[in-house]
């Protein structure tokens, strides 16, 4: 039987995932983005759960917004990225450093 | 079912989408010529919602579309201040834009759909408003931070805070799923009176440390303060004036609906976090900005340091201090237009004049721009009578009326270490030679001058009579 918790772990799991990809990925900008989306799916688990065992139907309209919102951010995300790109000629997280102080 | 009643509360939100969308859409007909008419447009726009937010609404809490939408007098106060600096914020941008190429629509259209995102995260109801205004300002400031396509630095700086806001969206978001499954709501007003009964406390204040691990991102409150020096130095000016004044009223309004319209019961257990932020905040942004040689980096590590001061009245958790920590936001969203508003005027084609050493001698070259800035530095660093001055006074005041003596304390010495570095800039300015050759080209721009001069001389008339707005503020508070 799955039953709540078994949600939210799963949940729990995926954010720390995400987490995780964000602050030890030094490669790829690329990766940062697949770890955020990431990151609102794990959210987004928690809401269905909580909604489903709860029974309101608040949560599910939630994640469609986030859903919707996700989206956008992806695409506002890559437009930067390729202009990085254009004036870098590197995605290297590690060489994105010009400024420090 | 929504009623028309609904859409008349909402007035001002609504004809500034409708008019965002005209903008985009004459911006699409003009020739470039033509785009002065544009700038004159939003402008005029601004101001009608000002006239809208301020006179065509009662007085008294009214909320709209069942609870979405709070409609009050801290929401009302918060936007008339937001949409005051943006006003400022396009005229001083102009020349910067006009010599720099970058004189298009987006700009325009961009910060309006931001600071529609600010007016509707001041009045949210619900945390699904919360997150769709939070989202709605910050996207708009992503592309806003790019708007320099050429610059390598814009779009360094752009990456950065795309990365970094976008995690602590997910974190506020987190924390938001942990406290709607401890409560079964997503209201404001209904989570208020759940949180006492709820079965899962711990669940609850899970969900508030990642809340408020999200919020003190979007103040830039350390330790999470990563993106605010790169994100000043590599915007380009304008932006970084706007993200420095409405976007911090708007990450007060969102502090002040998440921790007090939501959480307010929880009040106990945040006090004490918001005390830690604000300590490290202080501490970090006073310390690091006595280094710095750019002075938009400069003013981001004393941004840094006025979100601790900010926190200190927050962390009061009563009217008084609620009232102290919106007063402190106003003063510091006018200050810091203002500061970036002469770095605006003296910056010319091919020259940001963002470096500290090229301020200097500005004395001999343009007494006037050297006494506006003076009066803005003084300001932020709080010396009498500047408006700066009270607002400090009232967030240590706030301080020590929540028992937290300690904190008003550390809160003093910091000011005191902070005035080194404002001092260093005033210095630089009034007894340094100016560099060989070095000449300052004010902008011929008229509506500048004279916007900036106001600017710089009601922080001053601020500090000499400040009791009709902190009469609001407290008012605000209470009703």
């Amino acid at each position: 039987m799955i039953t709540l918790s078994h949600y939210i772990v799963l949940g729990a799991i995926l954010f720390c995932i995400s987490v995780a990809g964000l602050f030890i990925n030094r490669k790829n900008v690329i990766v940062l983005l697949m770890a955020i989306e990431l990151m609102l799916l794990a959210v987004n688990i928690n809401f269905v759960a909580f909604s489903r065992f709860g029974h309101d139907v608040a949560g599910q309209v939630f994640v469609f917004f986030i859903l919707t919102v996700a989206a956008a951010e992806s695409a506002i995300g890559l437009a930067i990225l390729v202009l990085l790109f254009r004036n870098r000629n590197t995605v290297n997280v590690a060489e994105i450093d010009s400024m420090k102080g | 079912m929504p009623t028309f009643n609904d859409i008349l509360i909402m007035v001002p939100e609504f004809f500034l989408v409708a008019a965002a969308c005209v903008l985009l859409l004459a911006d699409a007909f003009m020739k470039p010529s033509e785009r002065v008419y544009l700038h004159w447009m939003s402008i005029a726009v601004l101001a009608v919602t000002i006239y809208l937010v301020v006179f065509k609404q009662t007085g008294g809490t009214v909320t709209a579309f069942n609870g979405m939408f709070i409609r009050d007098g801290v929401a009302s106060i918060l936007k008339v201040f937001a949409l005051l600096t943006t006003i400022l914020v396009f005229i001083y941008a102009r020349p910067y834009l006009q010599d720099r190429k970058l004189f298009v629509g987006e700009f325009y259209t961009l910060t309006i759909f931001a600071v529609i995102g600010v007016m509707l995260l001041v009045s949210a109801g619900n945390l699904i408003m919360i997150y769709l205004g939070l989202e709605l300002l910050t996207l708009s400031s992503y592309a806003l931070v790019a708007l320099n396509r050429d610059s390598s630095l814009s779009s360094e700086a752009a990456i950065k805070y795309f990365v970094l806001g976008a995690l602590s969206s997910g974190m506020l978001l987190y924390g938001m799923s942990m406290v709607y499954g401890a409560t079964g709501t997503l209201s404001l007003a209904q989570l208020h009176t759940a949180i006492p009964s709820s079965t899962m406390p711990h669940l609850l204040v899970f969900g508030l440390i990642f809340m408020i691990i999200g919020i003190a991102f979007k103040l830039g409150a350390a330790p999470f303060h990563m993106w605010i020096p790169d994100v000043y130095q590599g915007a380009p000016t304008p932006v970084t004036t706007f993200i420095g004044s409405a976007s911090k009223l708007a990450a007060f309004g969102m502090a002040y609906r998440l921790l007090e319209t939501g959480m307010g019961d929880l009040a106990q257990h945040w006090q004490l976090m918001l005390a830690a932020l604000a300590v490290l905040s202080l501490a970090i942004g006073n310390l690091v900005a006595i280094v710095q040689t750019n002075i938009k980096r400069l003013l981001a590590y004393s941004t840094i340091s006025h979100m601790g001061y900010l926190l200190l009245g927050l962390v009061n958790a009563t009217p008084e201090g609620y009232s102290a920590a919106m007063f402190y936001a106003i003063s510091y969203a006018l200050m810091s237009t203002a500061a970036f508003g002469v770095i605006l005027a003296l910056s010319r084609a091919g020259f940001e004049s963002e470096e500290i050493d090229d301020f200097k001698g500005l004395n001999q070259r343009s007494p006037w721009m050297a006494f506006l800035m003076m009066l803005a530095l003084f300001s932020l660093a709080g010396v009498p009578p500047m408006f700066g001055f009270f607002a400090k006074l009232l967030v240590l005041q706030a301080a020590i009326h929540a028992g937290m003596m300690w904190l008003a304390i550390v809160g003093a010495v910091f000011a005191i270490i902070g005035l080194y570095y404002y001092l260093r800039v005033v210095k630089v300015m009034y007894f340094d030679k100016p560099v060989e050759g070095a000449q300052v080209r004010l902008q011929p721009d008229f509506t500048l001058r004279v916007a900036l001069s106001l600017n710089a001389l009601v922080l001053l008339a601020l500090g000499l009579w400040w009791g009709p707005l902190l009469g609001w503020c407290k008012q605000a508070f209470v009703g």
